[in-house]
Parts: structure tokens; sequence; C-alpha cells
């Protein structure tokens, strides 16, 4: 059973085509990486599956645990176990992190027929969850994003995905920006989250995170679409010879 | 960016859950103003002469005054003929229990959702409620009364205590102040009056419930606070009205006196009928407060919730003549709809070292106005005075408008006056950051703006501040859909 399924998805911003027919089909327990030069499509497909509504989609299919995930709301997508690690989180000031995520797990609760998590047996997930992804409780109790450096954001983003519990998890350029150590410490929290249940589609334009993340599937996007996939070793490649070799090769074949 | 606009503009468009009328039998003066319902008014109150005389010499003075048009507001012209000015209940009252309220006074206290029995106790809270124009009852009285306490209605007040009413009223908000202030000199039905003695600090937070119940009748109350030296009193007030099509008006009057070190803390959760989604209807604050930091260190401090009436117009001030007294003002405005609202403070610096700050939060949505209209001033003799000003806005759609007119006077040269300013609007990114958890729309906007409000909401206390925050949510509720 598939957990997602992809096929032939069109999708434009603004009259402008991006995504070309993507086909994509993710299990439970799988990490998928989807690599790409700038302006291939890599964020706009992220958008599209969390449903941001700038972007159009003109044709093809997205069923997300047998579900058609296009018919659904941004936020139903999310009740329904999608989660997004924004590229660039952003600011609320006021609203703590706690207070966000426990609004959050709390909606999401309310959507799935359950009642609202008490103030201990949430503070008690909330401590359990901050210890596997190294974050600090000072934090957590401050301003969402709010004068947070570059790792501390992406931390944030991995604690709330930790918290949400998602069944699929996309991480957007979660490595942009960060040091080695910031990147080693979320990887980390990546790989302390990944179970049988739980599938991540990881999109990046480096191979670096991958040397923490060991993805099952590496993917390539070009011009909107998938112009091969191989194991983790098709990174490596991507990484010595750059993208202009996959671009060589896909105009000879095609 | 169209969608959002769309997405925001149903957030906007709620029902007001206060709108209900209570059926109690009611005694009502005629319509209309003239010197004969002024002293029929005092009659009933049976006020001493010099009362009368005093109510009688605003009126006067009322006559020739100007009604003000500086305001950033617009409504069509008040008829005060056509106002009735004295409305009370007609079981009334000299209760000594709150069990002994007119059960369908305390059915509309269980609606607005302040329990009035005893069980307030519990919440270390003293209620005196004021309705239309009436104080009906007050709880507490006798245990606030053994430490010295007085914390009873105006009316009562001036029966027990005039000597005190005598020396306070008018100290602080001359009669001649401006017009809504004359005219509440004049027509002044009833109030609060709280007198905290030399070292005392009252161990409640003190409390009034306003309502304006009877159809075309107004709302003049009057409301005195006195703390002696050493003193400390938190008090609460709390708003709301009945809906209807006409314009109600309010023209409350607060005076604050705080003595040597003693401290003021004054909480208003203002939620008068804002009118409905087309404009019709609501209520015209139009209000005159002002407190006075008369002895050295002393402090008094203003803290607002502003969600409901038509038409706002409040400048909750504070006289700093002590030496080192600080004065406060933390306000978060929000207008939606045709709502509109002029408010802010005066922070009128007479002693050295005096400290003032001042937070304001305004959010519009809807069509509304909202302007921010504050004045620092600091005297000659104001050595070494400081302010500290910070007035964010925060929009929600694009028909609402968000304004601030700051005006500072210094006239000394040690002093230190900062001002920030800034205005925001919820956006599109924010918004689908929240979806994207899981947050709807509706819920998203009301977590932003909390979060935009919370450094005043903070102010608050503790019980207040969660109703303040649901009704904050409840005033956005169809804004986002």
């Amino acid at each position: 059973m598939h957990m997602l399924k992809i096929e032939d998805l069109h999708a434009s911003v603004e009259g402008r085509e991006i995504l070309r027919g993507i086909n994509l089909e993710v299990k439970a327990g799988e990490m998928h990486a989807i690599m790409g030069p700038n302006g291939s499509g890599k964020s706009t497909l992220a958008s599209v599956l969390a449903g941001r509504q700038d972007y159009e989609v003109t044709r093809g299919s997205v069923t997300f645990r047998g579900k058609d995930m296009l018919e659904m709301s941004p936020e139903d997508r999310a009740r329904e176990g999608l989660f997004l690690a924004f590229q660039y989180p952003v600011e609320i000031p006021g609203v703590s992190t706690t207070n966000f995520v426990k609004t959050a797990l709390n909606e999401k609760r309310k959507y799935h027929g359950q009642e609202p998590m008490d103030a201990a047996a949430f503070l008690k997930l909330m401590k359990e969850k901050m210890k596997l992804v190294e974050i600090d409780r000072s934090l957590l109790t401050r301003s969402i994003n709010e004068g947070f450096s570059g790792g501390e954001k992406k931390r944030n983003e991995i604690f709330q995905m930790a918290m949400l519990e998602p069944d699929l998890a996309i991480l957007d350029e979660t490595d942009s920006g960060l040091d080695i150590d910031a990147l080693r410490i979320v990887a980390n929290g990546v790989n302390k989250l990944r179970n049988q249940q739980r599938a991540v589609i990881v999109i990046t334009h480096y191979q670096r995170l991958l040397d923490y993340l060991q993805p099952d599937v590496v993917h390539v996007l070009l011009n909107g679409r998938i112009v091969k996939t191989g194991t983790k070793e098709l990174a490596l490649e991507l990484e010595e010879k750059g993208y202009d070799f996959i671009k060589d090769e896909v105009s000879i074949t095609a | 960016m169209k969608e959002e606009i769309d997405v925001l503009e149903k957030t906007v468009s709620s029902d007001y859950k206060y709108g209900f009328v209570t059926d109690i039998e009611t005694d009502v003066v005629p319509k209309g103003l003239n010197e004969d319902v002024i002293r029929l008014i005092s009659h009933k109150k049976n006020e001493p002469e010099w009362l009368l005389q005093w109510r009688l010499k605003a009126y006067r003075h009322w006559l020739k005054m100007e009604e003000p048009t500086w305001p950033n507001v617009h409504y069509p012209k008040i008829d005060f003929q056509d106002i009735i000015y004295y409305a009370a209940p007609k079981k009334k009252p000299q209760l000594s229990s709150m069990d002994e309220v007119d059960p369908e006074l305390r059915k509309t206290f269980d609606k607005l959702g302040i329990s009035l029995s005893e069980q307030k106790r519990l919440t270390g809270v003293a209620v005196d409620v004021v309705m239309d124009s009436v104080s009906v009852a007050t709880s507490f009285r006798e245990q606030l009364a053994g430490i010295g306490v007085i914390f009873c209605s105006m009316s009562e007040a001036i029966q027990h205590h005039p000597d005190l009413v005598k020396k306070y009223l008018g100290s602080v908000v001359p009669m001649t102040d401006n017009y809504f202030s004359a005219l509440n000199a004049a027509v002044f039905t009833d109030g609060s009056f709280c007198f905290i003695p030399k070292g005392v600090r009252c161990p409640m937070e003190l409390s009034t419930y306003f309502r304006i119940n009877t159809e075309g009748s107004g709302q003049f109350e009057r409301t005195l606070i006195v703390a002696e030296d050493d003193a400390y009193v938190s008090y609460l007030e709390g708003c709301t009205a009945p809906m209807r099509d006409e314009n109600q008006l309010h023209a409350a009057v607060v005076e604050l006196v705080a003595m040597n070190r003693s401290e003021i803390k004054y909480s208003t959760v203002q939620n008068w009928y804002p009118g409905d989604a087309e404009g019709k209807g609501g209520v015209f604050n139009f209000v005159t407060k002002r407190g006075i930091c008369q002895g050295e260190r002393s402090k008094i401090s203003w803290t607002q919730v502003e969600t409901g009436s038509a038409i706002t117009w409040k400048y909750p001030s504070v006289i700093l003549r002590g030496d080192h007294s600080i004065g406060e003002f933390y306000s978060v405005a929000l207008t939606n709809h045709f709502q509109q609202a002029d408010t802010g403070t005066k922070m009128i610096h007479l002693g050295k070292n005096t400290r003032s700050r001042i937070v304001s939060k305004g959010i519009s949505a809807g069509k509304s106005n909202n302007s921010y209209r504050g004045l620092v001033r600091v005297s000659k003799h104001a050595g070494n005075a400081r302010n500290y000003s910070q007035c964010d806005s925060l929009l929600l759609g694009d028909k609402c408008g968000a304004h601030t007119f700051p005006y500072i006077e210094s006239k000394n040269r040690t002093s230190i006056i900062e001002h920030e300013a800034t205005t925001s609007k919820i956006g599109e990114d924010q918004l689908f950051y929240c979806l994207q958890r899981g947050i709807d729309a509706e819920t998203a906007v009301a977590l932003i703006v909390t979060g935009f409000a919370r450094e005043v909401m903070n102010q608050l206390p503790m019980e207040f501040a969660v109703e303040a925050q649901k009704l904050l949510a409840i005033s956005l509720e169809g804004s986002v859909g």
C-alpha cells in the first residue's frame, strides 16, 4: 500500500508551468530524497503537496493514505498526517512554540474525534520530544521563530514534527543555512523520528545532508520532471559531477 | 494576495452574544434634559444640596460648550433631548447579600458569565453591578469594611461618606473639563466608589460590571477611587449592552487619586454592543478617565481591552504630580466591521523623576478605523522625567485603517522621551504556516492576534486575561473562512 502516490502532476504559478508531470510513489517507512538544481521545481512540489493557494494544479492526481489529497484543505492535509518542515519558518510574535504546538496538536486531535490533551500529558510529551531532538526548553517559551538563529529555526521545525507525529514528513531544504554542527543535530533528530509507519521526503540541493540521513531512494528533479531515480550512490555521483552531467545525460536520451 | 484577503474578510462577522434585554420593571424619568430633570435625579437619589448645585453648575457650563470634532471618528449628531437620563430597576435594593438580588437580574448576570453569587469568594473578587443608572449589588462589603476598605455604589457613598465624596469628586476631572465630562457631572446617576485607607493592601480584586438595559437610555456613571498613603488596589470594570438599532450613549467619568507610595491598577474589559455588520446601532462610548499620582512614588496603571462600542473616544490619563511617581497605559483596541476607535492616553509629567510607559496595540479588521492618539507632556519642573511609548497596529484585510497621532511636548532638557511605532498585516506566510500545522484560518487569526496583544494581556489580572482573550477571538469570528 502506498502512503503517497503522485501521478502526472502538473502545476503552475501565475500561469507559468513549474511542475510538468511528476510521478512518485512513497511507501510507509521509506525515505526519499529529491534533489535538483535551483529552479527545478523542488520547493514548488513541497508547496503543492501542502496545499499552498498560489499554486494551481492543472493536471494529475495525488493520493495520500488512499484519499484524494488535492481535494483537501491545507489544514485537513496536516490533520491527516502531512507535515512540511519549512525552508523559511515564519515568526509569529507573542505566540510561543509551546502554545503554537499545543494548538496544532489539539486541532489534529479534534479532527480525529479525540479530546484535547491535558496539560500534564502535554508537558510530559514535550519533555520527551525535546530530549529526542536536542532542543532547549527556553527556546520553546519564546515567540516562535522570533530572533531564532538558522539552526534554531530548523531544530524547532523538527521538534514540531516530533510532537505532531506525522505519517508523511516533507523536509524542504532543511539543510539550508546550517553550519555543520547544526546540520548534524537536525539530521540526528530526523533519524530518530524514522520508523516503519512514517515516510519522509527530503528535498535538498546538496548531498551533505544525505551523509547523515541515508535515504532509500534518490530522485533527480529537472525542469519540473523526475529525470533519474537511483540509490544514495546517485547523490554522491551528483555531488562529484554536478547537475550538468544529468542534464547532458537527459538531453542525450531524450 | 487576493485569496489571503478573501480569507481574512470572512473571519470578521460574528454575533454579539451579550445582546439580550432583561425584562425587569424599571423606574424611568422621561426623555430629555433640563434643570428639572437634573433636580429630579438629585431628588430621587436623596442628594445633599451641594451636590445638586454642583450638577446644575455643570449643566449650565455644558450648555455653553461645543461638542468636540477633533477625534478621527464620524457619527450623526446626537440629540441630547432624545435620551433617557435616569432608569433604575424598580425593586431597589439596599441589599446586604447577593442572594437578595432580583432573580431576573441574577439571570442577566449569569448570561454575562459573571456569577454574582457568593461563589466569587473563591476567586477573591468583589463585584459591584451597575444596571442602567443604578448600582444594584455589591458583594463582600462587610469583609472589606473590616479592614477599612470602602467599596460601594456612588449613590451610597454620597449618603454614607459625603465628606469623602465632596473632597474628591471632580478633583481630577473638573466638571468643566470637557463636553462629555460636563454632561456626566450634570446627570451622572451611579457608579462605584472605592476608598483604600492608609497602609492597606486591598486583598481582593474589586470589580464593577456596567450594563445598559433600558431602551433609549444613556449610561452616565461616575467612578471614584482613592488610595491613601501606602495603599494598594486592583480594580476591574466590564461593560456590555443589549443589541439595539439606535445608538446609545455612554459618557462616564472615572477619577483615580493615588497618595504617597500608593498604587492603583485599573483594568477595563470593554465590550459594549459594537453595532451590526452593516454598522447599524451600537454604543457611543465617550469616556473621560484620569488619575492623579498625587503623592511621591505613587503609581497608576491603566490596562484596557476594548472590543466593543460603535465609537470609542477615550484617553485614560495620568497626571504625575508626585516626585518619582509612575504612570502606565496598556491598551488593546480591536475594531471590526464599521467600528471606530480613537483612543490613547495622556501622560502629564509634573514631578521630578517621574516615569511613564505606554504600550498600545491596535487591531483593525473589516471596514473599521482604529486611531491611537496620545500626549506626553513634560513640564519645566519635571527633571529627569522619562517616557517610553510603543504603538503597534495590526491590519486584517485591506479595507480597514490604522492611524497614529502621537503628541510630544517637552519643556525640560533632562527628560528622555522615546516613541516606537509599527504597522503590520497578518501575512499569507503566517497564515499558511498555521494551516500547515492543522490550525484553521479562524483559529490562526485568533492566535496571531492574541500573540500581538500578549504584552498587554499579561498586565490583566489572571481570571480576566482568560476572559479578554476569549473576547478577542469572538470579536474576530467570521473574519476568516
